[in-house]
């Protein structure tokens, strides 16, 4: 299969070895990459600001931009979100709904594509560390994938999944609600990030960039001996 | 920025400041949680009962107008008067002059939010009547002169010695820390007062639209009392209450106290229909019923949103959200706390002065999933901040999306910009930038990297 990648911009900027890291496993599987540079951002910051007419033209882009994919892949829960689940809201009342439904049809989160897509789990992987798992809100409650990533972690060899308390309960990131409202989403991340470093794990994982950004952040003000891993850095992991 | 926003964000930071508070609230809740799941899991597919429970309040909201004129037909064939309140001074003053006509004196009030949402209890004081809370939680927030805290359990953020010298001061009682003591003390007080009261004012969870009827659930038995001692008994309600058909009741009643309290169902749930009538031995002899609008209609006329109107007030979105949980139900300054409180007040109250509720939110959505009668609750605070953004646009914001969305549209541009970003960023972590300071003052930003991805990325590597 060949596969588009979908990279959030933050990942490019910040944290680009999960791009990286992304491709790898593809690739192992043996299936061809490519990475459409004409990509930035999907526009969900302005979504979810209320400025829909921003997020529109970046909707419009992205569907322009994978025009053609096979299939697009992205390495984080809730830029899947956005495109499978609010670019046909953002489109609904506009001759671009088609053309929505169909790029949200053919775009998976990673987990989502390697599981239910390919019938994958175990993609070759050694990581011999203790982890625990984050459920990014996007991926658990608008994708609904919870079994998916666990299940590509149970298949690691040498790895120890270790579930936390507040399991299910958000890290506090919501995008710009992170810097706008600062004193709600510190005290979210406490109550997550507590959770995260009590299990004594080595690293938190999650299949969303996004939730490691602000747990990773917290983790290491507060010099929590436990560190972020995207999913993809440890199923890229063979060595 | 808005009065109530200001006064939310001191009070939101004051709360989520309060680790000691926050760890009591939780601890509140953690019962709660046990009992739902062992509750939830008694029902052969909760799944279905949510859609039945959603679909039989969808239909009695989508053809509103039908239902109110069957159930008050049949509510006054009951023998009980209907009184039609467009907004929160004429629900006032139309239970003033029942009270003025039948020369009340003292008047006892069973748990009825709507009752805080027009705020009866000021209007009743002011013009010289005793008005007494029955039930223990809003009691005891009456004493202590505060709002509720969660809208089903009002004093949840009370601790029992806080409760014993707050009897102690106002019933002159002798301190304990035994709830069922604490419990006999405000029964004791309260006994007297049904006794005494010329008005009962409860509020109503359903309307059942071909009975006539009204339905209340409690667990204390006061709201009873309140409805049967008195002569006169006034009940307030929202007028999305109406349920078509009294088996609607079948799901809608252990759903609410499953959901809201973890309960198979709720201690008492009594139906009224009219008051005492001829032969009868109690019951009140007048039965009033204030049917309040106050902008749910204006609800009710955006197909978006009309589904918040299927608010049974539970509660399980607030026992769920990450929000309420760390900034307690007090600092929302509004009568209906948490996720369904943040998407309705900017209906009730104004778009501008509230919609800061529905951008205090990380969107996460256990609201939704925890909403018995699936309110579509997170998806709605996008909603307000897209009407809140068409409305009255903020400047700033205006001009760092037009900006953000001009980059966007340009690859080389935001590839660049990307780069300068990353290159400065040291010297931006020290500036005093919007956002970017608010966030480094509790968490770290991990080392720009050298290279981005799409400046390492080579499509030869992996075709």
């Amino acid at each position: 299969m060949r596969v588009s990648l979908f990279v959030p911009c933050f990942v490019d900027q910040l944290t680009p070895q999960v791009g990286l890291a992304t491709a790898k496993v593809l690739k192992r599987l043996g299936h061809a990459v490519e990475f459409r540079s004409a990509q930035t951002c999907c526009g969900q910051p302005s979504f979810n600001s209320g400025q829909w007419d921003v997020a529109r033209e970046g909707a419009l882009r992205t569907i322009e931009v994978f025009r053609g994919a096979e299939v697009v892949v992205g390495p984080s829960g809730s830029c899947v979100a956005m495109i499978k689940k609010f670019y046909p809201e953002l489109l609904k009342d506009t001759p671009h709904l088609a053309a929505a439904e169909d790029l949200a049809a053919r775009t998976f989160e990673f987990s989502e594509f390697l599981v239910n897509k390919l019938g994958v789990t175990d993609v070759g992987a050694k990581f011999a560390k203790k982890v625990t798992y984050h459920d990014g809100c996007h991926a658990l409650r608008e994708l609904r994938l919870k079994e998916e990533p666990r299940q590509l972690l149970r298949a690691v060899k040498g790895l120890e999944l270790i579930e936390s308390e507040e399991g299910e309960s958000c890290c506090g990131f919501g995008g710009l609600f992170s810097a706008k409202f600062p004193m709600i989403s510190t005290a979210m991340v406490q109550v997550k990030g507590g959770a995260l470093a009590r299990t004594g794990a080595d690293f938190v994982v999650s299949s969303d960039p996004s939730c490691l950004l602000q747990i990773g952040g917290w983790l290491s003000r507060e010099g929590k001996p436990i560190l972020p891993l995207h999913i993809a850095e440890v199923l890229a992991h063979d060595a | 920025m808005s009065d109530a926003k200001q006064i939310f964000i001191k009070d939101a930071t004051l709360n989520a400041a309060d680790g000691d508070q926050r760890a009591f609230i939780r601890k509140a809740l953690g019962g709660y949680y046990v009992n739902r799941d062992l509750q939830k899991a008694r029902y052969r597919d909760w799944e279905r009962a949510r859609d039945a429970a959603s679909l039989a309040k969808w239909t009695a909201v989508n053809d509103l107008a039908n239902q109110l004129e069957k159930f008050t037909a049949n509510f006054e064939r009951n023998g009980g008067v209907v009184h039609w309140a467009r907004d929160s001074a004429e629900a006032r003053a139309i239970i003033l002059k029942i009270a003025a006509d039948v020369n009340a004196k003292a008047i006892v009030k069973s748990k009825c939010m709507t009752s805080e949402e027009i705020h009866l209890n000021d209007a009743l004081e002011k013009a010289g009547y005793g008005v007494v809370e029955s039930d223990l939680g809003e009691f005891i927030q009456q004493l202590r002169g505060e709002a509720p805290y969660h809208f089903v359990f009002p004093c949840m953020h009370v601790k029992r010695e806080a409760i014993s010298e707050l009897f102690t001061k106002h019933l002159g009682t002798a301190p304990t820390d035994s709830p069922e003591e604490l419990t006999m003390i405000a029964r004791r007080h309260l006994r007297q007062l049904y006794v005494d009261a010329d008005i009962g004012i409860t509020g109503a969870n359903f309307l059942v639209a071909e009975t006539g009827q009204i339905s209340i659930t409690e667990n204390e038995g006061n709201a009873r009392l309140t409805a049967a001692l008195p002569r006169i008994h006034i009940a307030l309600s929202g007028i999305e209450k109406v349920v078509n058909r009294l088996d609607d009741l079948a799901v809608l009643l252990p759903m609410l106290a499953t959901a809201g309290a973890g309960q198979p169902m709720t201690c008492y749930n009594t139906l009224y229909a009219g008051p005492r009538k001829p032969g009868e031995c109690d019951g009140p002899e007048q039965f009033h019923l204030v049917l309040l609008d106050n902008a749910r209609t204006r609800l009710l006329a955006d197909p978006e949103q009309r589904d918040a109107l299927h608010c049974i007030r539970c509660g399980a979105c607030l026992n769920v959200c990450p929000i309420f949980k760390n900034i307690g139900g007090l600092a929302y300054g509004t009568t209906y706390q948490g996720p369904i409180g943040s998407v309705i007040t900017p209906h009730l109250r104004g778009l501008k002065q509230w919609n800061h509720l529905s951008s205090a939110s990380s969107l996460c959505g256990a609201c939704t999933d925890a909403c018995p009668v699936r309110i579509d609750l997170h998806h709605h605070l996008l909603h307000n901040r897209r009407n809140a953004m068409k409305q009255s646009p903020s400047l700033f914001d205006r001009a760092f999306h037009a900006g953000f969305g001009f980059v966007m549209k340009r690859p080389t541009l935001f590839g660049l910009g990307g780069k300068v970003f990353r290159a400065t960023l040291p010297l931006l972590k020290k500036l005093p930038l919007p956002y970017m300071s608010a966030w480094l003052k509790t968490r770290d930003l991990p080392a720009a990297p050298a290279q981005s991805f799409r400046e390492q990325w080579k499509d030869s590597d992996h075709g």
